[in-house]
């Protein structure tokens, strides 16, 4: 079995959203960079997979400059045996989709997060499968593999779906399909000699360009109601607020 | 221009947020075409004609009663082409994400998702979209001839404009292979009023002390015809339900009314909410941090006014 496990390097999900250069760049000061959460989900559970299947291996992809070869780095302390960057700005959900099909021809399994928190597209997983002819699934709450087919729970407005589909299979992930893993000293030690293969990025046909970014209005301050005179919110609510 | 919009239905029903998308392209100008896919009364579909469709296309095959998204993005993908449609309009969710994503590769055209307003189009085709889980906004101009957008919940109002729809019986080949994906279960809230598409929603948080003591919001939500929410550790520790729980890496809503009841606002639950007209929090903590991202807030037990609030509520109806 084969895994091929897509991350994303994002700001840490408390991050401050800022913007420099005219509202045309993300600015960096003081964040911190981490596996997308979803993305580290199904990192959890390919890990999961490689420890119960034997012959698995596992294959980290990141599309991104050399900036987030620590981001790798903690994906391959996690488990992954190996990992690939692609050189490149993760710019739109088409470029990162195509970049990910020219390298995840011949893997069983290309497992990503349900989306990036950055863009949050969610469409990289549903591209990638139309991109390689196989089926895909979305947010994908379990995975379980029988054979060359997969038992998949798929969350849906209010519900879930269960599906059955044959292999090979992308899928977005989200939890709770696995727990999320924490490199120990071993881990971290061997990360350090596992093979990243860095690689320059293919080139892909644009259809979308980023013109500006754009912060929402600031919010006005709270204004607070006495517990003891809840009736005074419902009419607030009513005639200031306009929301009943 | 020639729009496609695709709706979303649900027992027989389309669901509001399909509204919304075809008062989004009728609001773009140019000619609204919408489809449906599967078993769902022609009244039903002549009444989009309100929301300025001019002509429901209607596929009545009943293996597309499920939403099977290969099979879905199959027909929309082959509709457009046929129907020659410059743009396909869609909802962003579960269902019209992914057939968003397929369609436009298939046609090779330009794709936006959680768009939240209506396209500039006075240079080049550029479109606002919510990025950072809310927390910010990218314009980003659609380059290729063909696009698809994937709305965002509010993107457009659901506006009466006009009268009848022309339901035109529509049928598309499908290759069998489309149907490769197995849906073996579906399991679905019924009944109730589903949290992504709320206008009011109830949410709680570890401030609610267990699992026992939500009938009182459950209560109140009924009153207000809310969807009810949670917070990330309340779904966690099981407490209620994981297609309940709000946040950065839950469910993202976006309605009128947000009433948050002791939850302190993290914010990763914030990210979940931001985009809530209006924010009311009530928390026992009048430092919890989520006073400072609402609109009004109480500070006081929860258990005390809860009832008060559900009494309050009724008595203005």
């Amino acid at each position: 079995m084969k895994i091929l496990v897509c991350i994303s390097n994002v700001p840490d999900t408390t991050s401050k959203i800022n913007f420099i250069n005219n509202s045309s760049k993300f600015d960096l000061t003081g964040v911190q960079f981490i596996i997308g959460p979803y993305d580290d989900y199904a990192l959890a559970r390919a890990i999961e997979l490689k420890e119960t299947i034997p012959g698995t291996t596992v294959t980290v992809l990141n599309i991104g400059l050399v900036e987030t070869e620590p981001t790798i780095r903690k994906a391959l302390a996690i488990g992954a045996d190996d990992a690939i960057r692609v050189n490149a700005e993760p710019t739109d959900s088409h470029f990162v989709a195509s970049q990910i099909s020219f390298h995840a021809k011949g893997f069983d399994l290309v497992l990503m997060g349900r989306e990036s928190i950055d863009y949050n597209s969610g469409v990289v997983h549903a591209i990638v499968g139309e991109m390689l002819g196989v089926p895909s699934v979305s947010p994908v709450m379990k995975l379980e593999l029988d054979g060359a087919k997969a038992k998949l729970e798929r969350e849906i407005e209010g519900g879930k779906e269960t599906l059955e589909v044959n292999l090979p299979l992308v899928a977005g992930c989200q939890e709770p399909i696995a727990e999320w893993k924490i490199p120990n000293m071993r881990g971290i030690m061997s990360a350090r000699t596992k093979p990243l293969k860095v690689v320059e990025a293919t080139a892909v046909e644009q259809t979308a360009v980023l013109k500006k970014f754009e912060l929402p209005p600031a919010k006005v301050a709270v204004k607070m109601i006495n517990a003891d005179n809840v009736s005074e919110l419902v009419t607030l609510l009513k005639t200031e607020a306009k929301v009943l | 221009m020639n729009i496609l919009v695709f709706l979303e239905s649900g027992e027989g029903k389309i669901r509001k947020l399909s509204f919304e998308a075809v008062s989004y392209a009728y609001a773009m100008g140019g000619t609204v075409t919408a489809i449906a896919l599967g078993s769902i009364d022609k009244t039903e579909l002549e009444s989009l004609g309100k929301y300025g469709a001019t002509k429901v296309l209607h596929v009545a095959d009943i293996r597309l009663n499920q939403s099977v998204i290969q099979a879905f993005a199959s027909v929309l993908s082959k509709a457009m082409i046929n129907e020659n449609a410059d743009i396909l309009v869609l909802a962003n969710s579960s269902l019209g994400t992914p057939v968003a994503a397929k369609v436009a590769t298939k046609i090779n055209g330009s794709l936006a998702t959680n768009v939240v307003e209506l396209p500039n189009t006075t240079s080049g085709f550029v479109v606002k979209r919510s990025i950072y889980t809310g927390k910010a906004f990218a314009f980003v101009e659609l380059t290729k001839s063909k696009k698809v957008l994937a709305i965002k919940k509010n993107a457009a109002e659901a506006k009466v404009v006009g009268g009848t729809a022309q339901v035109v019986a529509y049928s598309v080949a499908l290759d069998e292979s489309v149907f490769d994906t197995k849906i073996t279960s579906t399991e679905k809230a019924t009944g109730e009023v589903l949290l992504p598409e709320a206008e009011i929603v109830v949410s709680g948080g570890r401030g609610m002390k267990g699992p026992e003591h939500w009938g009182p919001l459950e209560e109140l939500a009924k009153t207000l015809h809310a969807a009810t929410g949670c917070s990330k550790p309340v779904s966690d520790m099981g407490w209620r339900p994981h297609h309940e729980h709000v946040g950065q890496t839950g469910v993202k809503v976006a309605p009128q009314l947000y009433i948050a009841i002791g939850i302190s606002g993290a914010i990763q639950h914030l990210a979940g909410v931001n985009s809530s007209k209006c924010i009311v929090v009530i928390n026992k903590d009048a430092d919890a941090p989520f006073f400072k991202a609402a609109d009004y807030g109480i500070v006081g037990d929860a258990f005390e006014i809860i009832p008060k609030l559900t009494e309050a509520f009724k008595a203005i109806k």
